[in-house]
């Protein structure tokens, strides 16, 4: 899973040559082969790796402070996403509460933190029923914004988000 | 800026460490555990840092990997791989280890815990050869590990001597300025003990072994077991002995009572609610699941007691009588005989099934509420309640309703919302509304005793402690009873202005009925007391009885914290609960059960269905939402039916039998045990093992997979040995076909003891169509279980038939339109909802596509040549491997497109 987004990943950053993965331990760990320096282990850090390679700094955040909010949701997406301790409503709740005045996870333009955890929320999102959607309705809509941004979606299906509401709603 | 940081939270260690190396500026402040400091965060995070951009950092090393970055260069790819080791691999390894010594005294098992990642730091140091985990200097990474590492490697007794590195860097980080500052601030020099309070707040980490339960038996797999010799010898010694003398547990003597010696289990079924139709979800929730342990346990020889009841008295009573025009009594005989109807059919075997509305309990919570009041854990206080003038009484919750003071959800209920979930109080409610006359009520004070919950709080804490450490409480159990423990316990108020209850003894409250709340747990003992007038040796025996209380998750609290303060506080040295088995939440198609909306199955449609209640059964208990939400749909219900039952299942047991009648004349054949026999044997055997280990744990959906793993094995067995080609053959051929048709047809009889708990009825039809003694259900099943030849050779058997039918896809297909869910969703938003995926699976199989077969067959043998050629060059393992499991990955597809599954499972339509 891990692997098939960061080939998503490459070619969002526009990479020309794929670089070779493998991966280690029963939790299927990434890893990246480096021809000239030790492998990299690890999804973020492969992630952030490649982003260098491509030249695109502004994806991990602006100055020190927004580097570390971009990193904070990375870290985010592989410790609580991925570990299946949470349950999946605190993490939309969280996730919720947090995009209530935001466009994008970190700063006011896409970063790393938006693809990487689109990519790992998409099966949960993907599972919602149209009343969820719409109780997490900023996640959807960020969902929604992100999936469109021009070439982050690749190896995932659309999931379609209404933006009009089933029911009417007086109480709204 | 400013960092908040709390005493006894192993997380800050590093994050001041982090503070002192560096020498950034920084207010610290200390706060409890629960200081919420990040405003878009619904719990607690600490440490957090407060940029002053006014953004937050809630994640210790993002904040750590900032200190660094502000006075320093941007961390390298190095710095980041550990960091993310840190917190992927090593923080959930900590965190069981710290569990374990903190909370559970059990430090000598930290070793064993740490041991894999400590051998990852240790060799990487070794490789590396340089002082720091980076380079020769002091990193964000070493500070971030040594922060992580010092509460158990400083305190506990491990000893690193096996990791000379890594302690050698341990030690070296340890000297660095500013470390064991850090270090003192956070543990106050008081060890392990300082972070006490701050483990029993986390939740409880998951092992390794109790990973979620996939929902595809066949999915999880693990592959082919290693047998080795000594197993297959003894499986192959067990296989001989004899069936046990004494007859299946001798018809249950009514009224079952504790007995000295043996285990007496209690088991509670939450008692459903009187005044609805329970659905699918209520069932599997509750009563099934404890039935099927009920069963389970007299087939283990446990005496068991099950009882439950309805709960009749409370508000939605009087509601549901005014609505259709009858008496609360009225309304409580009608729906009393409509749920134990239900169960009827669905198999569910009370020892009693009673009522709440009955003299014992008046008597009984009566007499717990003078107890409670003698000892003083009452306090009286007036309380505002809503008043309808119009209808001349006080409101009880579910008289009102109004907008969610906070989701403004304009139906709210007046004591929850049921768009939010979150408690109200009635007199909280925006435009409330009177549910019956939708006048305006007023607010008017009443007074109301409560039971004081803050003053039994400790007495609760130790009870707790206990049992849930030496008890089988679920996850979710834990988590919600330790939820409700971290904001603290208030007065609960016990007391309503209400008719349909049991009435408050106090001269000074004599209108007033208990609270249902307070009432409703007491069933349980009054219920038994209906079934026995000794039911004290059952509820006032802690000693002798464990008390199994099964139910859905929503009704934790009730069972994990109040009612039991009503009993200890009753101090009668009553029984509590041992072991809390709660579920997640059943829903249906993806939607939620709604009878309003007339949405899902309800209890009294299954039967209408004409699916029998065997395999209603087994499809709830096989999606049982055990440790995960999980959905009933139809077109699952077919596919396992299908699949599982027919197929596998089925397909397997009558195999066996049919053998044995048209070959070998209705008598089971002579054995003469091969390797291979004595190697199914074992594998048998153990799988036997884990139903009993996962059964005896409740985990019931889980244990359901090896039944059906053994059944899959034995078709595979067949299938290989070929008896009906075998048995045409020469002398010794014939008498291979007879040593694999007598196994067949003794696995067969084992798994009719394994299902027993699940499919009642199948079950005995197995055993009848066997002829097989009842002696074998109380062997198999002892101990860790022993799998002996119950049919012996000259045994004669009875008439074979076809234990399940095929449920047709128009069949299913006619169902899901009759109970809603599918118009409803198909109507309302066409393109919305994936359709199941299970359906496309379906498709997949069914249907072969050559075209595409053709392609990929060619890929597949591409890619073989591309694995052989790096396999000869002697190419790294990682590369090959991942080449592998592409050339794998295909295989499976080329499998999909030429219709066949991609599971070595039991071939399908090769019945012989």
């Amino acid at each position: 899973m891990a692997l098939r987004e960061l080939a998503s990943l490459e070619k969002y950053l526009g990479l020309k040559k794929p670089n070779k993965y493998s991966t280690q331990g029963d939790k299927k760990v990434p890893v990246l082969q480096n021809n000239n320096a030790p492998p990299l282990v690890g999804l973020v850090t492969i992630a952030c790796h490649l982003v260098k390679e491509a030249k695109r700094p502004e994806l991990l955040g602006d100055g020190a402070e927004g580097r570390a909010v971009v990193q904070q949701w990375l870290e985010y997406r592989v410790t609580k996403l991925d570990s299946h301790i949470e349950d999946t409503k605190s993490i939309l709740k969280d996730l919720n509460l947090y995009m209530q005045d935001k466009v994008y996870l970190a700063g006011n333009q896409l970063t790393l933190a938006d693809v990487l955890m689109y990519y790992g929320i998409h099966s949960i999102i993907l599972d919602l029923a149209v009343q969820e959607k719409e109780q997490y309705v900023n996640v959807a809509r960020w969902f929604d914004h992100i999936q469109h941004h021009p070439g982050v979606r690749h190896h995932l299906p659309p999931v379609v988000v209404l933006r009009n509401r089933l029911y009417t709603s007086r109480h709204h | 800026m400013e960092l908040f940081v709390s005493e006894g939270n192993p997380h800050c260690l590093k994050v001041l460490a982090a503070l002192e190396v560096t020498g950034v500026q920084c207010g610290v402040q200390f706060v409890n555990h629960e200081g919420k400091v990040v405003p878009f965060l619904p719990r607690p995070a600490v440490p957090t840092l407060f940029l002053p951009s006014g953004q937050h950092l809630f994640s210790s090393n993002t904040i750590c990997r900032y200190l660094f970055e502000l006075n320093g260069p941007e961390s390298s790819d190095q710095c980041n791989q550990w960091l993310e080791w840190e917190a992927t691999i090593l923080q959930p390894a900590l965190l069981r280890a710290l569990h374990l010594a903190v909370l559970q005294g059990k430090g000598s098992e930290v070793p064993k815990v740490l041991q894999g990642p400590l051998n990852v730091l240790d060799q990487s140091l070794v490789k590396g050869s340089m002082a720091y985990l980076t380079g020769e200097a002091v990193s964000v990474a070493d500070v971030v590990l040594w922060g992580a590492l010092h509460p158990v490697l400083s305190v506990s007794s491990l000893e690193l001597s096996d990791h000379k590195s890594a302690k050698a860097w341990f030690d070296r980080v340890a000297a660095v300025r500013g470390c064991q500052s850090a270090a003192q601030k956070v543990l106050q020099g008081k060890g392990l003990e300082a972070m006490k309070s701050y483990m029993q707040k986390q939740p409880a980490p998951q092992s390794r072994d109790t990973q979620p339960c996939n929902s595809s038996p066949a999915e999880n797999d693990e592959g082919e077991r290693t047998v080795s010799e000594e197993e297959m010898e003894a499986a192959a010694l067990t296989w001989s002995k004899d069936l046990n003398a004494c007859s299946y547990p001798a018809e249950k003597q009514h009224p079952v009572m504790p007995q000295e010696g043996n285990r007496n289990v209690l088991i509670t079924s939450a008692l459903p609610y009187v005044n609805n139709v329970p659905h699918l979800g209520n069932i599997i929730g509750c009563v099934l699941s404890a039935d099927v342990f009920s069963r389970y346990g007299q087939l283990r020889g446990w005496n068991v007691l099950f009882v439950c009841g309805t709960d009749e008295y409370g508000t939605a009573t009087e509601n549901k009588a005014r609505e259709e025009g009858l008496t609360p009594q009225q309304i409580c005989d009608k729906y009393h005989a409509v749920h134990s109807s239900i169960y009827k059919w669905f198999q569910i075997d009370f020892d009693f099934f009673g009522r709440t509305t009955t003299e014992k309990q008046t008597e009984i919570a009566q007499d717990i509420f003078w107890r409670l009041h003698k000892n003083g854990f009452l306090v009286e206080d007036t309380v505002e309640q809503l008043r309808c003038e119009n209808c001349q009484r006080f409101l009880a919750d579910r008289f009102v309703e109004g907008m969610c003071p906070h989701c403004s959800y304009p139906e709210a209920r007046g004591d929850q919302c049921d768009k939010c979930g979150r408690l109200i109080n009635a007199v909280e409610l925006r435009e409330p509304q009177c549910k019956v006359c939708r006048q305006t009520p007023e607010i008017r004070s009443s007074k109301h005793l409560f039971l004081d919950l803050p003053k039994l709080e400790t007495q609760l804490e130790n009870w707790l402690e206990r049992s849930t450490s030496s008890g089988d409480w679920t996850a979710n159990a834990k988590q919600i009873t330790r939820s409700w423990l971290r904001d603290g316990l208030k007065p609960r108020c016990i007391t309503r202005d209400l008719q349909w209850g049991t009435p408050v003894p106090h001269p000074d409250f004599k209108e007033k009925v208990f609270y249902v709340w307070f009432d409703a747990p007491i069933g349980y003992l009054s219920i038994t007391a209906n079934y026995t007038n000794e039911w004290e040796k059952w509820w006032k025996n802690p000693h002798q009885v464990e008390l199994y209380n099964f139910m859905a998750k929503d009704n934790v609290p009730f069972h994990s914290v109040v009612f039991p303060c009503s009993l200890l506080g009753a101090q009668d040295n009553y029984t509590l609960v041992s072991h809390l088995i709660a579920t997640e939440y059943l829903n249906y198609e993806d939607t939620k059960f709604s009878k309003s909306r007339g949405v899902g199955v309800f209890g009294d449609m299954a039967k209408d269905t004409g699916i029998p209640s065997d395999v209603w059964r087994f499809y709830l208990l096989y999606v049982r939402p055990e440790g995960q939400d999980s959905a009933f749909s139809w077109a699952d219900m077919a596919l396992k039916n299908n699949s599982e039952l027919l197929n596998n299942l089925g397909n397997f047991i009558n195999r066996g039998g049919m053998f044995v009648t048209k070959f070998f004349g209705g008598c089971v054949p002579a054995m003469e045990l091969q390797q291979e026999d004595k190697k199914l044997l074992a594998v048998v055997g153990w799988e036997l093992q884990q139903y009993i280990q996962l059964m005896d744990k409740v985990k019931i959906r889980d244990a359901l997979k090896h039944i059906l793993n053994i059944s899959r094995h034995g078709n595979q067995y067949i299938q290989v040995n070929e008896p009906w080609k075998k048995i045409k053959g020469g002398e010794s051929e014939r008498q291979r076909a007879g040593t694999v048709t007598g196994v067949s047809v003794n696995i067969a009889c084992l798994l009719s003891v394994m299902l027993l708990p699940y499919m009642p009825a199948v079950s005995q039809t197995i055993r009848d169509q066997l002829n097989a003694p009842q002696t074998c259900i109380n062997t198999m099943l002892q101990g860790p279980g022993t799998f002996v030849c119950a049919l012996r050779a000259g045994h004669r058997i009875g008439t074979v038939s076809p234990l399940f039918q095929k449920l047709e896809a128009d069949q299913i297909e006619a169902l899901k339109k009759r109970f809603g869910g599918q118009q409803i969703t198909a109507s309302t938003q066409p393109a919305a909802v994936p359709a199941p995926p299970v359906v496309a699976e379906m498709k997949v199989v069914d249907g072969s596509d050559p075209e595409k077969a053709k392609q990929l067959a060619e890929a597949v043998a591409e890619q073989g040549d591309k694995v052989r050629a790096l396999k000869s060059q002697k190419a790294e393992k990682a590369i090959i491997t991942a080449e592998v499991s592409k050339l794998l990955d295909l295989k499976k597809q080329l499998a999909l497109a030429e219709g066949k599954s991609p599971e070595p499972a039991p071939q399908k339509g090769k019945k012989k």
